[in-house]
């Protein structure tokens, strides 16, 4: 009897939570695909008709939506790792007793709301803003020079708003890195160079793909540093989904390409999470 | 973190010469500043929406400095019903999510963590997928969801987003702190006659409370800033986050970013606090 009931113990465990989950993420999903192939408009109604034709009107008729998630996003990570991993790295190695402080005050601005943060910064790099209006005024830069609303802003944007979720998982991968092992490349005679490029970079690479992964799947799908920091060129994919749900309300075409991004996006983590192990990139997720 | 890591150049070995030495303290040094600086541009919107709450805007338009007043932070701060009413949904939102989702998740990381069970993989990969989902996905497909099930949205289709997202992020804190604990002390509790609840509740729960703390902080931290998904199954609820979208285009009043630096302060602290506590008890 006893070991019928704590065999059963982990399924009444995750039996709240798992059902929380079935509900409200998984039967959306599965809801969202059935969507995705209908037919009609709002006034008379939408039919399900097997129009996968949806799926390729999404990727025709936004392909510079698609391209520009893709490259903003792809940039963004890019930057990202190069300002991230110094930053990891010396906190991780140089740190000392204050590697917490550097930590805390990294992770700072997730205390402001993201979309006020943003705002923020439109603030900023406005054409008459805290940066610009003064450089202006000065005649250091010609009165048609603009920040706001190009690409580079929402790039910029990007790597601002995800970057503690690149820096804290190259410094968790850092930090894991044995200082024996860099002693023992030491004693082997390898150059400082020969050190870091032999054993400490291969080891934080965990680090950098979980950041990738953590920084890529927000930043190719927002919408908000997109719609605040760029222009009407500069639209992603997310502000496509949002148009076509709030504004157009073509629901499956919204449908088909929210499962289209989900999808692209998660068999890329599946692939990646099959090279790394998903334990890793959980990890990184979680720290 | 206690631990005091031997950096590498404190390792290396004396006879590599001065000269290189010194490169290497410069590079030490340039690290240093280049940490430094990107912390202060992580931190330089803060400071801005902190100083524009002290602002003294001649109309609704606060994007100029023009002049030093503390009235905001007075009663003067519930001028706008809607965003002391935005604030007061946000914060019910947060609380009542985090309860949930630390529950729930609290239960999914015990149950991941302690056993070994048929589907466990099923169960990681839904997590997993979850947690990776962009979040305009997660929304649209709830949107979607509530939409077609013909129920209202408001306050608690925005409740049950999110739960959903919260519960990976507890379970997973949850789980990393039950596979560090060792069985064998909720064994001895069990043969000195301790029930099961008895053994939860005296035994395990204590032991797992660190794991269960941080992940209902980040729960509340989550849900108190979720955007997008929050705007996806609103309807006409109105949350912090949405109000500022939302008037953002006819410009923020100082009174939002009062709000924004009361919460800044508040979670600063929270966070602060309870890290010097976990080093207190360490």
């Amino acid at each position: 009897m006893r070991s019928v009931k704590s065999a059963l113990t982990p399924y009444y465990l995750m039996l709240p939570g798992g059902l929380w989950l079935v509900v409200f993420f998984a039967a959306p999903v599965i809801l969202l695909i059935g969507v995705s192939t209908m037919t009609g408009n709002i006034i008379s109604g939408f039919t399900q008709t097997w129009h996968f034709q949806n799926y390729i009107d999404g990727f025709t008729q936004y392909a510079g939506e698609w391209g520009r998630s893709a490259e903003y996003a792809g940039l963004g990570c890019l930057i990202s790792i190069a300002l991230s991993y110094p930053i990891a790295y010396w906190i991780a190695f140089y740190g000392g007793a204050r590697k917490g402080m550097y930590l805390g005050l990294i992770l700072l601005p997730f205390f402001v709301s993201f979309v006020l943060r943003t705002i923020s910064w439109s603030y900023f790099l406005a054409d008459q803003g805290l940066i610009l209006g003064p450089l202006k005024s000065l005649h250091l830069i010609p009165q048609t020079f603009r920040i706001l609303a190009t690409g580079p802003a929402v790039i910029g944007g990007i790597v601002y708003n995800y970057l503690p979720f690149m820096i804290l998982p190259i410094y968790v991968a850092l930090e894991r890195v044995d200082p024996r092992l860099i002693e023992a490349g030491r004693d082997l005679y390898a150059g400082t160079t020969k050190v870091f490029t032999k054993v400490v970079l291969p080891l934080s690479l965990p680090g950098v793909f979980a950041g990738v992964l953590l920084n890529f799947v927000p930043a190719a799908s927002d919408y908000v540093n997109a719609s605040v920091l760029g222009g009407p060129g500069n639209t992603m994919i997310g502000n496509v989904i949002y148009d076509q749900y709030f504004t157009t309300q073509n629901y499956p075409l919204q449908a088909s390409l929210s499962f289209s991004l989900m999808a692209i996006l998660l068999i890329g983590i599946f692939c990646y999470a099959r090279v790394l192990g998903t334990e890793d990139v959980l990890a990184a997720a979680a720290a | 973190m206690t631990t005091l890591t031997t950096s590498p150049v404190a390792t290396a070995p004396g006879g590599s010469g001065r000269r290189v030495k010194q490169r290497k303290k410069r590079g030490e040094r340039i690290l240093h500043w280049f940490t430094w600086a990107l912390i202060i541009w992580l931190a330089l919107p803060i400071a801005v929406v902190i100083l524009f709450s002290f602002n003294n805007p001649h109309g609704r338009f606060n994007y100029t400095w023009t002049g030093f007043t503390t009235k905001w932070w007075g009663p003067a701060l519930f001028q706008y019903p809607e965003l002391t009413s935005a604030m007061g949904h946000s914060l019910e939102v947060a609380v009542i999510a985090t309860l949930g989702a630390t529950i729930l998740g609290t239960l999914v990381g015990l149950a991941l963590g302690k056993y070994r069970f048929r589907g466990q993989s099923a169960s990681n990969l839904v997590q997993f997928a979850c947690i990776a989902a962009p979040e305009v996905v997660l929304g649209s497909s709830l949107a979607t969801f509530f939409l077609q099930l013909r129920f209202q949205e408001g306050m608690l289709t925005v409740i049950a987003a999110h739960i959903m997202f919260c519960v990976s992020f507890v379970a997973i804190t949850v789980r990393a702190r039950v596979l560090t604990l060792d069985a064998s002390v909720e064994e001895a509790a069990k043969d000195l006659g301790a029930g099961p609840w008895e053994t939860f509740r005296l035994v395990t729960l204590p032991m797992i409370l660190p794991g269960v703390v941080a992940g209902a902080l980040l729960a509340f931290a989550l849900s108190i800033d979720d955007f997008i998904t929050t705007e996806f199954t609103s309807g006409s609820f109105m949350t912090y986050p949405l109000w500022i979208w939302s008037v953002s285009r006819q410009g923020l009043p100082p009174q939002a970013d009062v709000m924004g630096s009361i919460i800044f302060l508040a979670g600063a602290l929270a966070a602060g606090g309870w890290a010097l506590f976990q080093r207190r008890r360490a």
